[in-house]
């Protein structure tokens, strides 16, 4: 395996971090709208939960980018070693779904959570890397 | 932000999401690397591979997680499940230290203590963003009054 550049690498990294973040910022407003899953299966059964999820065309759209980020986590993994890839772009997607949750969700993201979304982030790069 | 408490049953969903995700990885990556080399040419292989054991397992805990974490957006916030639901990494490289004996460096202490705080700080706090309650038409208004008289 050649290493590529540091800009290739970096679009790489962002093209996961962009693509995964979409996908779980368009999934969780997905859930948002359909609802709490506990109370609709004891409304209407597993078969009536499965069909709130599945007839909602934002969470298709979600499960769209999630794929494309696995497509391009799986291009990424050709070019570049996993100790690499797989800490930088699951510690950058938590600071980029705090933000695109506060802009996007209107989720209050306090200084809690901002705190949480830092010290995980570096956590997981010192584990993972 | 108003006090979202979750229940006993929601943090076992959040303990689920947490557990499947890197466990049906690391039974993937298992599974993966028993195989010999696939290439493109032959994508029957890759079909086959998904009925091998260890990778048979590693799908069925990423349908459990996928299943959990869709339940835990339902009712939490997306910047609340991400951060409290990373305790799987703990987990694992705990897993791993214990089970398969592997080492874990100061640095990788460092990410668990890290990991450990952040989870523990979000998990105290609520869950949920207060949305304010949509108000009501002035007619639906009326209507509730007489209904009430």
């Amino acid at each position: 395996m050649t290493a590529p550049g540091f800009w290739p690498a970096c679009a790489m990294i962002a093209a996961i971090v962009l693509t995964s973040t979409t996908g779980e910022v368009l999934t969780a407003a997905a859930m948002k709208s359909i609802g709490d899953l506990d109370e609709i299966r004891a409304r209407a059964g597993m078969k009536g939960a499965i069909r709130a999820v599945i007839t909602c065309p934002l969470f298709f759209a979600g499960v769209f980018f999630l794929a494309l980020s696995f497509f391009s986590l799986l291009f990424a993994l050709n070019h570049m070693n996993l100790s690499l890839v797989a800490p930088a772009s699951a510690s950058l997607t938590l600071v980029t779904n705090a933000v695109a949750g506060k802009i996007f969700l209107k989720e209050n993201v306090d200084r809690r959570r901002w705190a949480s979304a830092v010290l995980v982030c570096i956590g997981v790069y010192l584990l993972a890397h | 932000m108003a006090d979202h408490k979750l229940t006993a049953r929601q943090y076992g969903i959040l303990g689920l999401v947490a557990i499947s995700a890197p466990l049906g990885d690391a039974f993937l990556s298992r599974g993966m690397a028993k195989l010999p080399a696939i290439s493109l040419a032959h994508p029957g292989t890759l079909i086959a591979a998904v009925f091998t054991p260890w990778v048979a397992l590693g799908i069925v805990l990423l349908i459990g997680y996928f299943a959990s974490y869709l339940t835990a957006l339902s009712w939490a916030d997306l910047t609340f499940v991400l951060p409290a639901t990373a305790f799987g990494y703990v987990i694992v490289a705990l897993l791993a230290h214990f089970w398969l004996g592997d080492a874990i460096s100061i640095e990788r202490w460092a990410g668990i203590l890290l990991i450990t705080m952040g989870v523990g700080s979000v998990a105290n706090g609520p869950s949920l963003t207060e949305r304010p309650a949509p108000v009501a038409a002035p007619e639906e208004l009326e209507v509730e009054e007489e209904q009430v008289r």
